[in-house]
């Protein structure tokens, strides 16, 4: 009787907890699961609106033709490549600074490297225009040192305008990233560090040998994350450069916004493309989780 | 080299990274009280301009509904996501079994689903059950993230088995541990939950720019990014509706600061 009524007790709260599941779950399941499976089924069809017909492979084989769609590819990875590693080992410098306990003005360090976080996506790629505008702060500080003669126009120039996505996103995440390491690093004892000191290892040493190792969860999932982000880069391209000069500097994201919501809507090719960042985003977290486990 | 340069060039160093931290900011406020030609000029000294710059702004766009949209969408947004999300992520915890781990892997996966894929259908559904510029079209895709279940399970794990168990002796229902012994033994990781949801519901571009077709439902981020597209930009005017579209994500930021990283830690173990 007694183990009867245990049983029903543990069945009711199984029940609870399904209850308390099902909305997020639901909604995820609803959001995200299925418009991405219909996407993929929209990547093997062509046309608009309801008459849509299978068109198999082809919008794929369509995507290795086009220029600007590769143009995107390329630029991404561009971001990826400089940016993340720059901003990532920036932001475990600045943690491992931080986390000294005898440093002074600890806390107001951390809330100025903190706070571009505290700006919205678009506001801060609008200030940073404006500072990198030929008529803008860069170029009149630049001018007056003497370092150029008349206003450069960053933004007009291929490399210049990748350059300045870029510094503008190492000024906006570099510290939200720190915020992750000064909250692993607190799971390290600091007399490991004081050990390490007395036995004569450098900075370098130290940072390479015990900082970096004792991190790697946090790198981990930092580098996934920013991965996934400079891969879906939207804001900051449409905002600071408009994907210009010429596509120069154009993010996947948005080529694809572009296609799918200007002129001629061509959701069929829009899916296909989105769906090669997925599996981008994908393969590059599987060989970061490979990366990370091999170390050991 | 020795203990002395270390600490100089570490406190050099930190120096610069703050200061070229907070400039773009500062800058952007100062800018937001001159003329255009003296920001251009660059001048970086406070001017008396705020109140013309504030008037021509008004005159030019419909600020304080902008303003007020996405307010509501955010505030709406973050209140649901935290009820929907730490829920799901206590339940998938507490109350732990096989099929809900699979469940909770699958959730997962979708963090790596980009938001341009899911954008197409998500308009079509949208458009079809006419939820185009409404506040429900605007905040269902970001009530429910993997990211937050994840946060409020990792939090749920240090969450004691015997605070639970003598909740249940003393007849509180599962419900009721939750509001009344869940919730608030975790403020931290709300206070972070909360910042995080905010800020990105706040934040928005693309899914509004995808389903605010109407001017009258658009929200700031949308007004700023309207305001740079013409020929000459009058940069005083510019920048003070940056700095009124920064202040809420400025202000919840330093409200939670301290609770955001306590909750981050929390997370992160």
């Amino acid at each position: 009787m007694n183990t009867k009524k245990k049983m029903g007790m543990l069945q009711r709260r199984k029940m609870v907890g399904w209850f308390f599941l099902i909305p997020g779950v639901a909604l995820i399941l609803a959001l995200s699961f299925y418009p991405a499976i219909r996407a993929l089924i929209t990547s093997f069809k062509t046309g608009t609106g309801v008459n849509m017909t299978w068109c198999g492979l082809s919008n794929y084989i369509r995507i290795f033709q086009d220029k600007v769609f590769l143009q995107s590819i390329k630029n991404c990875f561009f971001y990826l490549i400089i940016q993340v590693p720059v901003m990532l080992i920036m932001g475990m410098v600045l943690a491992t600074l931080l986390n000294n306990p005898k440093l002074r003005c600890k806390g107001l360090f951390r809330t100025a490297i903190f706070l571009p976080c505290a700006t919205s996506l678009v506001a801060y790629a609008i200030i940073f225009r404006s500072l990198f505008a030929t008529d803008g702060f860069i170029n009149m500080l630049l001018v007056k040192i003497g370092i150029l003669e008349n206003g450069y126009n960053f933004l007009a120039h291929p490399t210049s305008a990748k350059i300045v996505i870029i510094i503008a996103l190492i000024w906006r995440w570099t510290g939200y990233n720190m915020v992750f390491y000064l909250a692993g690093l607190q799971n390290i004892e600091y007399s490991v560090y004081e050990a390490a000191k007395i036995d004569g290892a450098n900075p370098f040493q130290i940072f390479f040998k015990i900082t970096v190792p004792l991190l790697k969860p946090t790198i981990l999932m930092t580098a996934i994350m920013s991965t996934n982000g400079t891969l879906q880069l939207f804001d900051e391209s449409v905002n600071l450069t408009q994907g210009g000069p010429a596509n120069a500097s154009i993010t996947m994201s948005h080529y694809i916004f572009n296609k799918a919501f200007q002129g001629v809507p061509n959701f069929g090719y829009t899916s296909a493309m989105s769906f090669i960042i997925l599996i981008m985003v994908a393969v590059l977290a599987l060989v970061q989780m490979k990366v990370g486990e091999q170390r050991d | 080299m020795t203990n002395k340069s270390t600490k100089i060039i570490s406190y050099a160093f930190l120096i610069v990274v703050s200061l070229l931290s907070i400039f773009p900011l500062v800058w952007m406020i100062i800018a937001a009280t001159n003329k255009s030609v003296d920001v251009v000029a660059g001048k970086l000294t406070f001017g008396g301009q705020l109140l013309e710059n504030y008037r021509n702004l008004m005159a030019s766009q419909d600020v304080w509904r902008f303003f007020w949209n996405s307010a509501k969408y955010a505030v709406i947004t973050t209140i649901l996501s935290l009820l929907v999300c730490s829920l799901a992520g206590y339940a998938f915890e507490i109350y732990r079994d096989k099929v809900k781990d699979v469940i909770f892997v699958i959730i997962l996966m979708t963090m790596m689903l980009p938001f341009v894929a899911l954008m197409v259908p998500l308009f079509q559904m949208f458009s079809s059950m006419n939820l185009l510029n409404s506040t429900l079209g605007f905040l269902l895709p970001s009530i429910s993230t993997p990211f937050l279940i994840m946060m409020f399970r990792t939090a749920a794990k240090s969450f004691p088995e015997e605070i639970i168990e003598a909740a249940r002796i003393d007849g509180l229902s599962e419900l009721g541990i939750f509001f009344r012994m869940f919730m608030p033994t975790m403020k931290s990781t709300y206070a972070a939950a909360m910042t995080i949801t905010f800020m990105n519901a706040w934040n928005n571009y693309l899914w509004p720019k995808v389903i605010m077709t109407k001017s009258a439902s658009q929200t700031m981020p949308m007004m700023i990014s309207s305001l740079t597209s013409g020929y000459t930009t009058d940069y005083g005017m510019l920048m003070l509706a940056v700095l009124i579209t920064t202040l809420p994500t400025a202000i919840v930021f330093f409200i939670l600061q301290k609770n955001f990283a306590e909750g981050i830690t929390g997370a992160v173990k």
